[in-house]
């Protein structure tokens, strides 16, 4: 006992967890000052969070390239890490940025807002340095419940109280499939560690196909999967997207989704990967659904929101065709993707902060027509967004699609890219009507309550400015994304 | 200075549109100066490349220039790889010629939003010439697809009543196909790698000297001709054009007739042919039948149209089979006459677009049944459109002539015969369709009360139709000058296609799981071989 105790003591590395401590620590004097600031004025913890975030970001580049590892192999702040890190730190970031206004606007100006935002990005950077089971699934935890809170924000509104509560739900019953998924390869394996499990399949190749191991290795892609919202398990998204305040919609499109893609990497390539063979045709068939409903689905909807909710389900279709190539262009394609995901669908969410009116009733298709005329603006900037979703170059989104199948192609799926691809020309048609009603349809209104908020406006800007940087150099990204494989 | 003319000439009229986004937005007028200058300017950059006897000796690429962009470790290599041949040599001066007459075609026709659309013009003639002098097929998609997006918002915002319908055909027709291309792009990439070729990025010169097995090369020549197809536009997916060149602006009708439809035959004569050329072979005789169907059947439905603008929009996917049926008779007169026959296409198409445009500007309606008689009132027009109009049916010592019966000519030489001989009922046809249409809207009695005061040609539209009328009497006259000088490279690009440019041995491919590992970064997926995997 007492040897493992030491074992144990050698074996901390507050630097392996420096970020999410420094984070944690924000996050507390955030609560803190919140308690002593009169309600009402929350500009402040929109500031305090960014630069707790700025902070993160610093703490979190210094293990790049120089990695560490502690707790017993619990914990790997790695360049994977690292670089996941910086998704959800943007994410985040951007997110905080639009959200100061729209509070206001909605009249929900409380700051504890920005704390659970933070803690959920706590939760994010644990899953994508945990590399044992049971610390992945507490920073799944530790960002699931704030983003439960989160859906469920507006606590007078009938529709985000729907959200929070759907989410909730199915976020718990999605979370005790992971965790029998956990018992069940602790069972076969004896051990959490990812690394071990991998090394215990490598030696004991036989195991591979015993039952309990692939039912186990099912019910944790259940898990994961629930969060990544793949199809069959996508149901909670449009609903939790359309309900959920929109900042936190955005940001759950890109942080939280980067963070549960991050884990089921590690999980997948390095614990079971022994297994590829069983999972990567579960993998194939899921992405293709994946995409197919997402694509069609979203055709029919004429909310924004519900529609850019089915179009995040679709673009984690084709992030999952880099997983299932599962060679190292697709991987670190996933990364790229994950980071072009983040800019391009939160600068389309940031136009809908700013073009909405109280309640967001207007964020239809109708409600944007002429919205060209009246806003050229930001109309080139929701446009340029929605190109890039598009995949058309130059644009993030298209470098980011090219990467994915360049990666499905030379692992030899030419099938999966050629749907992915189709698919790709289904979305056109409603990416492009969003278009058709802001420049080839006369305006209805003056989009007179449209202001150029600072916070929103900066965030639009940053992230168009970042989507034609990914989509016209994005070399620079992609090497640092092939660098940051495990 | 002259080794970077093909990016000064591609990248001015994209600076052009920065400036054009500086100015104040309400001044029209000195909005389409601005903007007819910096064609011009464009036009003045590109010619010293028509002037250059190089490309009299030599079917080589030239001004070529070089430099690394994109490049990912061992993953990709994507270059900036640009240069010109006697083939893309006259489309990127058919390009940088037509722009600056496209924009005087503004002056009256575009009144609202003018800002917006001199800066799309500006970003669609960079996206057009980086196409046609990209050596990287990456660098070529790029700006392929960088094409659609101008063109899409001018159908859909300048555009007439079913505009918007139109826009969005357009886009996902040309999209689909390209898509598709992409995949095989990629593919063609990493087969390169896989087997072990000269690879520097995605060029393409590059790739010709790839031994791609002829089953797969079936497959990659089918996505490629299959996105070209839609572009040319060949029957039977030609449908988007008719409505595209309908509801687009006078000038995005020019535009899109005189040099994005070239986009897809240059995109056969410069990829799929010479890239795949056992593939080209199996399917020659279904993609000859295909050209020929179009030529037909473009002008019987030509014939039949009450809309004049409608009636040239066909006439093009018959003038297009014509091109196809040249460079499918893989000779060098007949691919000669087909490059011959895109300038003359994208002039006198061109000119018949602008005419329309004249007319429609005056009477607000295209229909052929409105007109009649115009030629008392409009004698200087009428002599114009005339020249024009047999320019297009191909009447000796104009342009149309020239290319046609070369094609004919080099289609009859080869293995093509007999569906040259169903193609000459096409010039017979265009004859037909042409002259009834100048006869309804030009001769007869002047009898609809609305046309009595109508205005025959303003200075302005004299000064736009007279540079093309120049090339349509001087192609027509003394093609020399163009043959010449496409000749060296059409020899070259047909020496590619019929193989004897490369080496006769298959390498193997390296795609199947069971070669995995074996594959330059892979990770390992059994218990030997994840080396990679561990943290």
């Amino acid at each position: 006992m007492e040897n493992m105790v030491q074992t144990a003591m050698q074996n901390v590395n507050f630097a392996a967890i420096m970020p999410s401590l420094v984070l944690t620590c924000f996050c507390l004097a955030l609560l803190l000052l919140n308690a002593f600031v009169k309600r009402g004025s929350t500009s402040y913890a929109a500031f305090f969070s960014l630069v707790a975030l700025g902070a993160t970001a610093c703490v979190s580049y210094l293990a790049w390239d120089n990695p560490q590892f502690g707790f017993a192999g619990q914990v790997a702040l790695d360049n994977y890490a690292v670089f996941f890190n910086f998704i959800f730190i943007l994410a985040a970031a951007l997110s905080i940025l639009m959200s100061d206004a729209y509070l206001k606007r909605e009249g929900y100006p409380v700051g504890e807002y920005y704390t659970l935002i933070l803690f959920s990005t706590v939760g994010a950077m644990l899953m994508a340095s945990g590399t044992d089971m049971m610390t992945i699934f507490l920073g799944l935890e530790v960002m699931s419940i704030a983003l439960y809170v989160l859906a469920g924000f507006f606590r007078r509104q009938l529709r985000s109280n729907e959200a929070g509560l759907k989410y909730f739900l199915l976020g718990a019953f999605s979370t005790g499939f992971l965790l029998y998924g956990i018992a069940l390869i602790y069972g076969v394996t004896g051990t959490t560690n990812v690394a071990d499990i991998g090394s215990y399949l490598a030696m004991n190749h036989h195991l591979v196909s015993d039952p309990i191991l692939v039912g186990g290795m099912i019910l944790l892609a259940t898990g994961f999967l629930f969060k990544i919202a793949i199809v069959p398990f996508h149901m909670w998204t449009p609903d939790v997207y359309e309900g959920a305040p929109t900042p936190i919609a955005a940001f759950m499109s890109a942080g939280p989704k980067a963070a549960a893609f991050a884990a089921f990497m590690r999980v997948f390539l390095i614990g079971l990967g022994s297994m590829h063979s069983t999972w990567v045709g579960m993998l194939w068939v899921l992405a293709v659904l994946t995409m197919i409903v997402g694509n069609f689905i979203a055709i029919k909807q004429t909310n924004l929101k519900r529609m850019l909710a089915y179009s995040s389900i679709a673009h984690a279709g084709y992030a999952l065709v880099g997983l299932v190539a599962s060679n190292a262009v697709g991987v670190s394609a996933v990364l790229f993707y994950m980071l072009a995901y983040t800019l391009m669908n939160i600068g389309a969410f940031s136009i809908l902060v700013l073009a909405g009116k109280v309640g967001e009733d207007n964020l239809t298709l109708q409600g944007f027509a002429g919205f060209g005329y009246k806003r050229p603006v930001l109309a080139v900037l929701f446009t340029i967004c929605l190109f890039s979703l598009m995949g058309i170059p130059p644009s993030a989104g298209f470098t980011g699609k090219f990467f994915i199948f360049a990666g499905a192609l030379n692992a030899g799926y030419v099938w999966l890219a050629v749907i992915g691809v189709l698919n790709s020309a289904v979305s056109l048609y409603y990416y492009l009507r969003v278009m058709v009603y802001m420049y080839f349809r006369s305006p209805e209104e003056e989009f007179d309550w449209v202001q150029l908020k600072p916070g929103a406006t900066l965030c639009a800007v940053i992230s168009v400015v970042g989507v034609l940087v990914l989509g016209i150099v994005p070399g620079a990204v992609m090497a640092l994304a092939r660098h940051a494989l495990f | 200075m002259s080794e970077h003319i093909l990016s000064l000439m591609t990248f001015f009229p994209l600076l052009g549109m920065l400036i054009i986004l500086m100015l104040p937005g309400g001044k029209g007028g000195l909005l389409k100066c601005t903007t007819l200058v910096i064609t011009l300017i464009t036009f003045v950059i590109s010619l010293p490349l028509a002037l250059d006897p190089v490309f009299k000796t030599s079917g080589a690429m030239h001004y070529t220039e070089f430099a690394p962009w994109i490049s990912v470790g061992d993953y990709f290599q994507m270059n900036y790889s640009v240069g010109i041949d006697g083939i893309s040599l006259w489309l990127v001066l058919l390009t940088t010629f037509i722009m600056p007459i496209t924009v005087l075609s503004t002056w009256q026709a575009v009144d609202k939003n003018v800002k917006g659309f001199m800066a799309l013009m500006l970003l669609l003639e960079t996206a057009m010439l980086g196409a046609f002098i990209s050596l990287d097929l990456f660098l070529f998609y790029i700006f392929w697809e960088l094409m659609l997006i101008p063109m899409y918002f001018m159908i859909g915002i300048w555009g007439g009543a079913n505009r918007i319908y139109a826009a969005v055909k357009f886009f996902i027709y040309t999209a689909v196909g390209s898509l598709l291309m992409l995949v095989a792009i990629i593919y063609l990439y990493y087969y390169a790698v896989n087997t072990g070729g000269v690879v520097n990025g995605f060029s393409v010169t590059d790739f010709y000297n790839l031994n791609l097995h002829p089953e797969l090369q079936k497959w990659l020549f089918l996505a490629f001709a299959f996105s070209f197809a839609i572009k040319v536009p060949m029957f039977p997916v030609h449908t988007w054009l008719p409505d595209a060149h309908t509801e687009a602006p006078t000038a995005g009708s020019v535009i899109l007739a005189a040099v994005m439809l070239k986009m897809g035959t240059y995109g056969y004569l410069r990829f799929a042919m010479p890239l795949f050329p056992d593939a080209l072979q199996q399917f020659l005789p279904w993609l000859a039948a295909l050209s020929v169907i179009g030529i037909v059947y473009g002008a019987l439905v030509a014939m039949m149209q009450k809309d004049v603008k409608k009636l040239v929009a066909y006439s093009s996917v018959s003038h297009l089979g014509f091109v196809m049926l040249g460079l499918f008779a893989l000779n060098n007169i007949g691919v000669s006459g087909a490059i011959l026959q895109m300038v003359n296409h994208g002039i006198s198409t061109g000119a018949l677009f602008l005419i329309v445009g004249f007319i429609y500007e005056r009477r607000h309606t295209r229909l052929i049944s409105e007109f009649g008689g115009l030629s008392k009132q409009m004698p200087v027009f009428a002599v114009i459109f005339m020249i024009v109009t047999l320019s297009s049916i191909g009447l000796p010592a104009l342009n149309g002539f020239v290319g046609e019966f070369m094609i004919l000519l080099g289609a009859f030489e080869s293995e093509l015969r007999w569906f040259a001989v169903v193609a000459t009922t096409g010039v017979v046809l265009s004859a037909v369709y042409m002259l009834w249409m100048y006869q309804r809207v030009m001769f007869g009695k002047l009898d609809n009360p609305k046309n009595q005061n109508l205005k025959d040609l303003s200075v302005r539209e004299i000064c736009i139709m007279l540079p093309l009328l120049v090339f349509i009497f001087w192609i027509g006259v003394y093609p020399n000058t163009f043959l010449e000088k496409m000749e060296p490279a059409v020899n070259q690009a047909l020496s590619q296609i019929s193989g004897e440019a490369r080496a006769q041995t298959y390498i193997p491919v390296c795609t199947d799981a069971e070669q995995q590992g074996k594959c330059p970064h892979t990770y390992g997926v059994d218990a030997q071989g994840d080396a990679d995997l561990h943290l």
